[in-house]
């Protein structure tokens, strides 16, 4: 699945990476806590966070997560931003939360 | 192949530098990606390690046939019960930086499950050394 066909299904909020919404999304991973995405999400998840600054960017890109997606309306801070657009890593933003959001998205790519 | 990098306690805004650098290093040798992805993982938490809890650092990078050598010294508090700080969950980071979604408890443990060798030296009041060793093959 594409994330574009995320964004579409979903009325996603596309922050940055417009041009990046044909990547892959291989799965999901849902935390607030930098070390566990760290350890346990894997290449290509869509990263679920209420976490808005720029160490999420950095992780999403170490870790090759195809993008990031901010909960409940959050919006990504002005040098998160100015990192993704560099880093190439594609933040979206949706007003549901993150059991709701997730539920959806694991649906989808599962169907 | 050998870097050094230098890490400042406190200072997020530059936390993953060296793990990034690495990481392209890393690419461009053509290592295999699931070796990458270890060096990644043990790095960036002995990297965030630092910022959130020494007061400065310095990071030496070893690259080798054989594999690479990480060696992570700080100037900081140290480490006064290592068995606890290895557990999982256990964490001595401030409310702030828990509040990042750092701090959960997990870096140490992450350390080593992506490494083949490492080893903790600390001394209280001065510093830590951490030393880690991942295989190419």
């Amino acid at each position: 699945m594409k994330i574009q066909d995320l964004v579409d299904s979903l009325g996603l909020v596309v922050f940055t990476g417009q041009t990046l919404l044909d990547n892959e999304v291989t799965g999901g991973y849902t935390s607030d806590l930098l070390s566990d995405v760290m350890g346990f999400a894997k290449e290509g998840n869509i990263w679920i966070t209420l976490q808005t600054h720029k160490n999420v960017i950095g992780v999403a890109s170490l870790k090759d997560l195809s993008a990031i997606l901010l909960i409940k309306g959050f919006e990504p801070d002005q040098d998160a931003l100015a990192l993704a657009e560099k880093e190439d890593i594609p933040i979206l933003g949706t007003k549901m939360g993150a059991f709701e959001i997730s539920a959806k998205i694991y649906n989808l790519i599962n169907s | 192949m050998k870097f050094q990098y230098s890490v400042e306690g406190g200072d997020f805004t530059m936390a993953g530098h060296a793990s990034s650098q690495v990481k392209k290093s890393l690419k461009q040798l053509g290592i295999d990606s699931s070796i990458i992805k270890r060096v990644v993982v043990a790095l960036y938490e002995a990297e965030v390690n630092i910022v959130a809890h020494a007061y400065r650092g310095v990071i030496d990078v070893d690259i080798e046939s054989a594999g690479i050598k990480l060696k992570l010294t700080d100037e900081g508090p140290g480490i006064p019960d290592i068995e606890k700080a290895m557990t999982k969950g256990f964490s001595t980071a401030s409310a702030a930086v828990r509040e990042m979604g750092f701090g959960a408890g997990m870096g140490l443990p992450n350390i080593r499950d992506n490494s083949d060798r490492f080893t903790i030296d600390t001394v209280v009041n001065k510093g830590t050394v951490l030393s880690i060793e991942i295989d190419f093959k």
